[in-house]
């Protein structure tokens, strides 16, 4: 695009940022309707056990309008496999387990009604490891898994390959094999969950207030599991407290509120308190990761071998088909001539994991550039040296089949290796503390990703006689600033100013198809698809000004409210727009598109070009080590990401730097701890979330690679951040003290035992 | 039981029971919502408001304690003709904002930094007595969780309200 851009490019503000300041801004906590009652869900007491269940009393409770069980409903089951009952009839599998659920006048009542439910357990042994559960003669855990698999409980599994491994071996000169674990963190949205549905009996039509970031997806499953018609169910968004993936699953509440309304007649509301939300609410996938790598004499990595056991929980989310990511990094990161992956995924008494920014990337890259550099340290090789020797290319077309038309590896990696510079000598004379740096870089999906049929995104545009313009997308924003992206977008092409651009977004019943929030696809894919409105609706507003303007010429710009031709005739926006809309042939100055990507749905073995465009980051930090107490002190992180065009500065900084700080969290101090299936850290008291003192100094440099794809060559950005993160810290705090890092996150007490490991070996040396 | 305290500039009376929060009554009750529920367990900071110029978890506050006090909420930040407050206007300036559960509390709690400084000014010889620094900002927000900004921009927010007071 040879234009030169006024608005694209610019630090314009979040859209909506005023009301979300100002208190005005409505959450779903904030929704109050007329006879509202207030729902709540009684859970399970023990993880694993068999329970009869007796409401008498509790329906007794003055105030109490409805109570529900299992044998109350009649439904499908939910999740991504249909293995997930929405209500737990006789058995429970984990302790996140609903049992029943109570509509009463308050919240107060509801509480206390839960009290009075009579529940009689029969506590049952769980396996609470997936090595145990893949024991033969142990019992099925998920009783409505397909069983398609040898074994009862793997719930999903995945095989990939590319290229000639036992070759690659062979050209090996270091191979390496690590164990790596990886914890369960949590979202940790600052709103819990919540929802409001009110079912209308008199029409058979159920709304839903709902924090969900993909609501077509969402009102099928929820008609599914209801056993509804789709279009009978409108979802409306109220302002969302936060998603980061949290919100791509359906999960038990939001059918069993929509029952309590539909039962009662009433709208009910169901709001998680944060003890709640830390049991009930998803995770990021916990999983061993067994990587077996090589190098060959010249630096250049050969093979991967991968095998993969992933806590699947006792229920099957969209968490379960991580691999898919997962296996990206691992096939496409760095060049890499052949590459063997195996995925379980096993059912346990543990809770199931979702989705989570970063969709099991960080988890691969955890793994991944850690044995990066224990190849470079087999080889005696610089570890800045090796990554840039095999840095992904432009032009390269993966093992997987992806194509990287633009890539910035390189150049990211160029960046913050040179950034990062430690003065070393300076703090360790005393001994206690040390410093040590790490690298990390990443890839992800920047152009969507086809993991459904189709990937797109489809916008209606209006202009007004008033010249105010209207973007009705299929697009959700759930605080990440697509809206304001999507203004700027018709801002800039339409000659308009911002603040007479209005975004609607929020209502099924009105916007266009989506698939919704995920993979970072949003600016990306729903930008283009305003694009292609705005051509459309812009030849329409071209033909009429010509006849006004008595003009040959179709190339008009658009400035300042007004059209105007080559030769200098203008005419104001609005004006034509009413020209349109009164003078014949009468017509709207409205136009619809649907963009769909040029990615493909990858074949039965995974192969093929997913998204649109492909991102890549590098990070370089360094931290300091106090080795009597074990802390790590993250100290600069340098992130270079290849944004392919940088849309926005302000919003991009912002998306960078949560992103690193969630990365960080998960490197140092966030982990679900659970024993024996129950959550043990269900606060924020004993969850450790970093604060505003922990923050380091976060030095971005955006690497624009300009994607001839991407809306103006801008890629997807949003979940890039976090991904290499916890990597290049693993790898600093091994720099730092000559340990070896296999486990997240890095507490002080593993940094010790790491420190006190060492010198048993060399003891024993 | 009966209260009266001034909120938000006006005298308000209210009916509550003993064991009402002051978070509660501002939501349920009196329907200013704008003052965020994250954990009604004192440690999220979301629910902040000022008492007396000091930020207090309304959620552990109980609501028959501001008797007799001033208690400002995000609502009253803003001035009756849609103007913002200059820690507002710096927040979204600076691009702090992104889910906005948190802004509520943050904004309320920068506000309270600043009144202290601005009380320690008059004050010769107690406390901060020089605008704060960006690290006194980091410590003082420490009991304010944002999940979505990495706190960054909500730093750079607050020190350009500091600055600008120089
Ligand atoms: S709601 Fe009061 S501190 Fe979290
Ligand atoms: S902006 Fe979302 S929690 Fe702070």
């Amino acid at each position: 695009m040879s234009k030169k851009l006024k608005i694209i490019g610019t630090p314009v503000p979040k859209h909506d940022a005023k009301m979300r300041t100002t208190g005005e801004a409505i959450y779903g906590h904030d929704i109050k309707l007329p006879n509202m009652l207030y729902g709540a869900i009684l859970r399970t007491q023990h993880p694993h056990a068999e329970f009869i269940i007796d409401v008498s009393e509790a329906k007794k409770l003055p105030g109490v309008v409805c109570i529900i069980t299992a044998d109350d409903v009649d439904t499908n089951h939910i999740g991504y496999k249909r293995d997930h009952p929405i209500l737990k009839k006789n058995e429970a599998n984990c302790t996140r387990d609903e049992i029943a659920a109570v509509a009463a006048e308050t919240k107060e009542i509801a509480q206390e009604a839960l009290k009075l439910i009579k529940v009689k357990y029969k506590v049952k042994k769980g396996l609470y490891n997936p090595h145990d559960a893949l024991k033969k003669n142990v019992p099925q855990i998920n009783k409505f898994s397909s069983g398609k698999f040898e074994n009862k409980n793997i719930a999903e599994k995945f095989f990939y390959e590319h290229g000639n491994l036992e070759q690659e071996k062979k050209n090996s000169v270091a191979i390496v094999k690590r164990k790596f674990t990886l914890p369960r963190m949590t979202h940790a949205c600052m709103a819990t969950s919540n929802i409001t549905a009110h079912y209308t009996k008199t029409n058979g039509k159920l709304l839903l207030y709902s924090s969900t970031q993909v609501p077509f997806l969402y009102q099928r499953d929820m008609a599914h599991a209801l056993k509804m018609n789709p279009s009978d169910i409108r979802i409306i968004q109220p302002i969302i407290g936060g998603g980061f993936g949290s919100k791509l699953d359906m999960h038990p509440f939001e059918p069993i509120c929509a029952l309590l309304s539909i039962k009662t007649g009433k709208p009910v509301q169901i709001l998680y308190s944060r003890e709640e939300e830390f049991i009930a609410s998803p995770t990021r996938q916990p999983m061993e990761i067994e990587l077996t790598a090589g190098v060959d004499k010249n630096g250049n990595f050969t093979f991967r071998e991968i095998e993969i056991i992933k806590d699947n929980g006792a229920y099957t989310s969209w968490g379960a088909t991580t691999p898919f990511v997962i296996m990206q990094a691992f096939s496409s990161l760095y060049k890499i001539k052949a590459c063997r992956f195996n995925a379980l995924a096993v059912y346990t008494n543990n809770v199931f994991a979702g989705s989570f920014r970063g969709y099991g990337n960080p988890q691969a890259t955890f793994a991944l550039e850690r044995v990066i550099d224990l190849l470079a340290d087999e080889i005696g090789m610089d570890k800045a040296e090796i990554r840039l020797r095999n840095a992904n290319t432009k032009g390269e077309i993966t093992g997987q089949g992806l194509h990287y038309d633009t890539c910035g590896h390189k150049e990211c990696l160029q960046t913050v290796i040179k950034k990062l510079k430690v003065e070393k000598k300076k703090v360790e004379k005393n001994n206690r503390f040390k410093r040590g740096i790490g690298y990390a870089s990443m890839l992800h999906v920047g152009g969507g990703a086809k993991i459904y049929r189709s990937d797109g995104c489809g916008t209606t545009l209006k202009i007004d006689p008033y010249g105010f313009c209207t973007i009705i997308t299929g697009s959700n924003e759930i605080g990440q600033g697509s809206e304001t992206v999507l203004a700027m977008i018709a801002a800039e092409e339409l000659g308009i100013e911002l603040s007479k651009i209005k975004v609607i977004n929020t209502d099924t019943d009105v916007k266009p198809w989506d698939v919704g929030v995920h993979a970072s696809r949003t600016s990306f894919v729903a930008g283009n698809s305003l694009l292609g409105a705005i051509n459309i609706l812009k030849e329409k507003l071209n033909n009429k000004a010509a006849k006004l303007l008595n003009e040959k010429t179709k190339s008009f710009t658009y400035e300042n409210g007004n059209i105007i031709s080559p030769s200098n005739q203008q005419i104001a926006l609005d004006k034509v727009v009413r020209e349109m809309h009164f003078t014949e042939p009468n017509e709207l100055a409205i136009a619809s598109y649907f963009y769909e990507p040029s990615s493909k749905f990858q074949d039965k073995d995974f192969k093929g070009n997913v998204s649109g465009t492909y991102a890549f980051a590098s990070q370089s930090i360094s931290v300091e080590v106090d080795t009597y107490t074990g802390n790590v002190q993250v100290l600069d992180i340098h992130v270079a990401q290849d944004v392919g065009k940088v849309l926005n500065p302000l919003l991009l900084d912002g998306q960078i730097h949560g992103g690193i700080l969630q990365g960080v969290g998960y490197a140092l101090t966030e982990e679900l701890i659970f024993k024996d299936g129950e959550l043990l850290n269900p606060n924020f008291h004993n969850y450790k979330m970093l604060t505003a003192a922990d923050v380091p100094n976060i030095h971005f440099y955006p690497v624009e690679t300009n994607d001839k794809q991407g809306p103006y060559g801008a890629k997807g950005v949003g979940e890039a951040p976090l991904i290499p993160t916890a990597a290049a810290i693993a790898n600093a705090v091994c720099n730092a003290l000559d340990i070896e890092i296999v486990e997240l996150p890095i507490t002080p007490e593993r940094v010790l035992k790491a420190i006190a490991e060492k010198k048993n070996n060399k003891k024993n040396k | 039981m009966e209260i009266t305290f001034t909120l938000n500039g006006k005298k308000t009376i209210c009916h509550i029971k003993v064991s009402t929060t002051l978070l509660e009554l501002l939501r349920e009750t009196l329907n200013l919502t704008g003052t965020k529920p994250g954990c009604h367990e004192g440690e999220c900071g979301a629910c902040t408001v000022l008492i007396n110029g000091k930020s207090v978890n309304s959620c552990l506050y109980l609501a028959l304690n501001t008797n007799g006090k001033e208690i400002t909420t995000i609502e009253g930040l803003t001035k009756p003709n849609g103007g913002l407050d200059e820690v507002q206007e710096s927040m979204i300036k600076n691009g702090a904002v992104q889910c906005g559960f948190c802004t509520s509390g943050m904004v309320l709690n920068i506000k309270a930094l600043q009144l202290e400084t601005m009380q320690n000014k008059k004050v010769p010889g107690s406390g901060i007595k020089n605008s704060p620094n960006r690290n006194e900002i980091k410590k003082w927000l420490e009991g304010n969780l944002c999940r979505c900004t990495g706190y960054v921009k909500i730093i750079d927010a607050a020190e350009e309200v500091f600055n600008k007071g120089k």
